[in-house]
């Protein structure tokens, strides 16, 4: 049985269809990455399944208990949101509060929990990270990859059962995208279930144990991410990877290039 | 100058002063904070949409910020005994500037509101908050952070404004200056005399709103003195 099974995920923004009846099951300890062109619908459907939009239709299993999407009640969605992590590619750090601060907002505001106990854990899930000299810091005064963390960890700190990631190094410099993926691995190896919407081959090789393509609103194959990289079924998974690895290809030559202009200017 | 002159600017410089420290300050403090009250109100039914409410508040800002202050001034105090409804010169006043700075304020809160960008509503969310907790603790404060240069704009414009209620016979500064002038027919140096207390007091004003800035942006990373990101 599935931690989480979506079942016919529908919605339509004005007259696009951005999802068309999405399938999708989750199991405890999965690393699912999702994959596909921009406008295939993959963001949308990880919003709707923490209602930050609300699908037109489908439903939602989580842990064997059923869910309407397009009617869930204010209370149903703030159970569901209690299991759910979201990080997202802007980070939406709360600009008016510390790293800290951050995370302890859902704790104290939310959950209702002491001052003491909740700031315990906020500085444990900024350590995780790998912030622990960040605490005091605004969002302003960190870096991307540093704002991405703090976001990574005021997921975490709230103790879901699952982490949606919203294309999380897609606003960052090439540089920083290393430091936010090493947190990713680590939180898998801990064994934290993850959905992630990413366009990184290699994290998406390296991590998952299922990859889904989706297009034009729905999944278009599913398989192993060695499946569906190296022996795509379908045409369009093949010709989205084909894209994907050469913009990569191009990316890392660019970079080498840059490298050894440098090295012949020194 | 001759020393007639200036012993009688100084003679009713206190005799000006004392209605501005007793009546035109209290009246702009207490009517901008009833104002602020009225906006902030105002900015929220329009943003959360509650229907009657918000056509109410629209309709409201539409007439304080329509028609002149001054003529407000007139129907409250002059105009509403026709109706029964008679009113002393000071809660006239307060009655009026409040409705007027708020209706002002009220635009200024909802357009700062709507600035403060949608993903910290989401994150709140995802972190399990409701809708008056984001309000309260991560939009409203940002949005006052945004709104503090056109607020205390007003407050300035206010704190001037209370001048127009020398008209409806309340005892503030400028009326007392009207009344020295008229006494000692010395209108111009009067009427600089208490022109120069509003700019003291404007000064001051002006002086807190950098503070306030200042204040308010430390999880800004800017420059204080010229407002650029560092």
């Amino acid at each position: 049985m599935s931690m989480i099974e979506l079942i016919n995920i529908c919605k339509t923004f004005g007259d696009g269809e951005v999802l068309r009846g999405v399938d999708l099951q989750v199991n405890k300890g999965d690393i699912v990455v999702i994959l596909g062109p921009s406008g295939s619908g993959k963001t949308t459907l990880l919003r709707c399944m923490d209602f930050l939009e609300r699908a037109d239709q489908g439903v939602m299993i989580f842990d064997e208990e059923r869910t309407e999407l397009a009617t869930a009640s204010k209370h149903t969605i703030a159970a569901l949101r209690k299991k759910i992590g979201f990080v997202f590619q802007n980070y939406n750090l709360f600009a008016n509060k510390t790293a800290l601060g951050n995370v302890m907002e859902g704790l104290t505001v939310a959950r209702r929990m002491h001052k003491k106990e909740a700031e315990q854990i906020a500085k444990a899930a900024l350590d995780r990270v790998g912030l622990s000299d960040r605490y005091d810091y605004y969002p302003s005064q960190l870096s991307g990859g540093q704002q991405q963390r703090v976001g990574i960890a005021r997921a975490i700190a709230m103790n879901p059962e699952v982490i949606l990631f919203d294309e999380p190094t897609s606003a960052l410099d090439p540089e920083l995208v290393s430091e936010v993926l090493d947190v990713m691995k680590k939180l898998a190896q801990d064994g934290v279930t993850m959905v992630v919407v990413t366009h990184e081959m290699g994290f998406a090789r390296q991590v998952a144990n299922k990859a889904i393509f989706m297009d034009q609103g729905v999944v278009v194959e599913q398989g192993t991410p060695a499946q569906l990289f190296d022996a795509p079924r379908e045409e369009r998974t093949r010709q989205f990877i084909r894209k994907i690895l050469k913009e990569e290809a191009e990316d890392n030559k660019a970079i080498d290039t840059a490298a050894e202009d440098r090295t012949t200017e020194g | 100058m001759d020393g007639k002159i200036v012993s009688l600017l100084i003679d009713s410089f206190w005799k000006i002063l004392l209605p501005g420290l007793k009546i035109t300050i209290p009246l702009t403090v207490i009517t901008f904070a009833i104002g602020m009250v009225l906006a902030l109100f105002c900015a929220m039914v329009q943003i959360t949409n509650v229907k009657v409410l918000s056509q109410i508040s629209k309709f409201y800002i539409w007439i304080f910020r329509g028609t002149p202050l001054l003529i407000q001034l007139f129907i409250i105090f002059y105009g509403l005994p026709k109706l029964g409804i008679l009113l002393d010169a000071f809660p006239a006043a307060v009655i009026t500037f409040s409705l007027n700075i708020g209706a002002y304020n009220a635009e200024v809160m909802r357009a700062a509101i709507l600035a403060v960008p949608v993903g910290q509503m989401e994150a709140g969310y995802s972190v399990g908050m409701n809708y008056f907790q984001i309000m309260a603790r991560i939009v409203l404060p940002q949005a006052f952070r945004i709104a503090f240069p056109s607020l205390s704009n007003n407050l300035i414009s206010l704190n001037k404004d209370t001048s127009l209620a020398a008209s409806i016979t309340l005892g503030e500064m400028f009326l007392a200056a009207q009344r020295i002038a008229a006494r000692t027919f010395e209108p111009l140096a009067l009427y600089c005399e208490v022109a120069f207390i509003y700019l003291i007091m404007s000064t001051v004003l002006a002086k807190l709103q950098t503070w306030g800035e200042k204040k308010l942006s430390v999880h800004e990373r800017r420059d204080n003195e010229t407002g650029r990101p560092l």
